[in-house]
């Protein structure tokens, strides 16, 4: 059951962001950004969470999730640390995903030519 | 590049290219986006039940689910297979963060040739940079207004 929700949520918000990116003629790198501004809105209006719990990975792994994760990190710095917690909390909770994103780019491009 | 820094020949055949252009399929593409962005999800869900069995925190099963498919892409994309699902699967390619990761590495390996510096390092947060700015900015504000009005709820 938890595989058919990821299968389901993830691929519903992939195809919201399509449908939105053709009709709209957005630029797909458009779209990223506004997923992860529309994952942080919801986030903080508590809309995201429940979908987290529904869908686990399928809401996580999409961009929205990325957003959800920023600002679930700033809220919960901000419990600990107040203004400062709140600025630091953001991309600590985001840690993992920039860290490999950006190593993977850098070790990747010494040792692989583009394809094509 | 902003509208406002077209020249007038450039609108003019922007134009001109959005006549011609065939017509979008929206329906296939939404429905190849679903396909291929609930199957990367699905194999997030796959990681993520591996993970919850062994006893892992569900917040550090996210991050690790983020990462491990971060990674996926960034490998899928030097091996040259991620760019092909792309076409395929639209912004069902784009939005999971294998998504974002593609974005970085090839970047990464395109500009590579401009250089290590201001062509690979720099050039690599051409998407994935705007992502990060704005969805900061926007983490920031909406957690600003819910920490002043003291609403701070989990």
């Amino acid at each position: 059951m938890a595989y058919l929700m990821a299968f389901l949520i993830g691929g519903a918000l992939c195809a919201v962001a399509q449908a939105i990116t053709d009709l709209l003629k957005l630029n797909p790198a458009l779209t990223m950004v506004l997923s992860v501004s529309a994952g942080a809105i919801l986030s903080s209006l508590s809309l995201y969470g429940p979908l987290v719990k529904v869908a686990s990975a399928g809401a996580t792994v999409p961009l929205p999730g990325f957003g959800h994760v920023l600002v679930q990190g700033m809220l919960e710095g901000a419990t600990e640390g107040g203004f400062i917690g709140l600025m630091a909390g953001g991309l600590k909770a985001a840690s993992l995903v920039l860290t490999i994103a950006i190593l993977a780019g850098f070790f990747l491009s010494l040792f692989f030519n583009p394809k094509g | 590049m902003g509208e406002s820094m077209k020249t007038k020949q450039q609108q003019a055949y922007q134009q001109l290219a959005n006549q011609s252009a065939p017509p979008r399929p929206v329906v296939r593409n939404v429905v190849c986006a679903f396909i291929v962005g609930g199957s990367i999800c699905l194999i997030g869900q796959l990681f993520w039940s591996f993970l919850m069995s062994r006893g892992i925190s569900p917040k550090q099963t996210a991050a690790m689910v983020s990462g491990f498919i971060a990674l996926l892409g960034a490998v899928l994309t030097a091996i040259g297979v991620y760019d092909e699902l792309g076409r395929f699967g639209g912004m069902g390619a784009a939005l999971p963060v294998s998504g974002f990761a593609n974005s970085i590495v090839s970047a990464a390996l395109e500009f590579k040739r401009e250089g290590m510096i201001l062509g690979m390092a720099s050039k690599m947060f051409v998407i994935a940079g705007p992502v990060i700015v704005y969805g900061l900015a926007t983490a920031f504000i909406v957690s600003l207004i819910q920490y002043a009005i003291g609403a701070v709820v989990k």
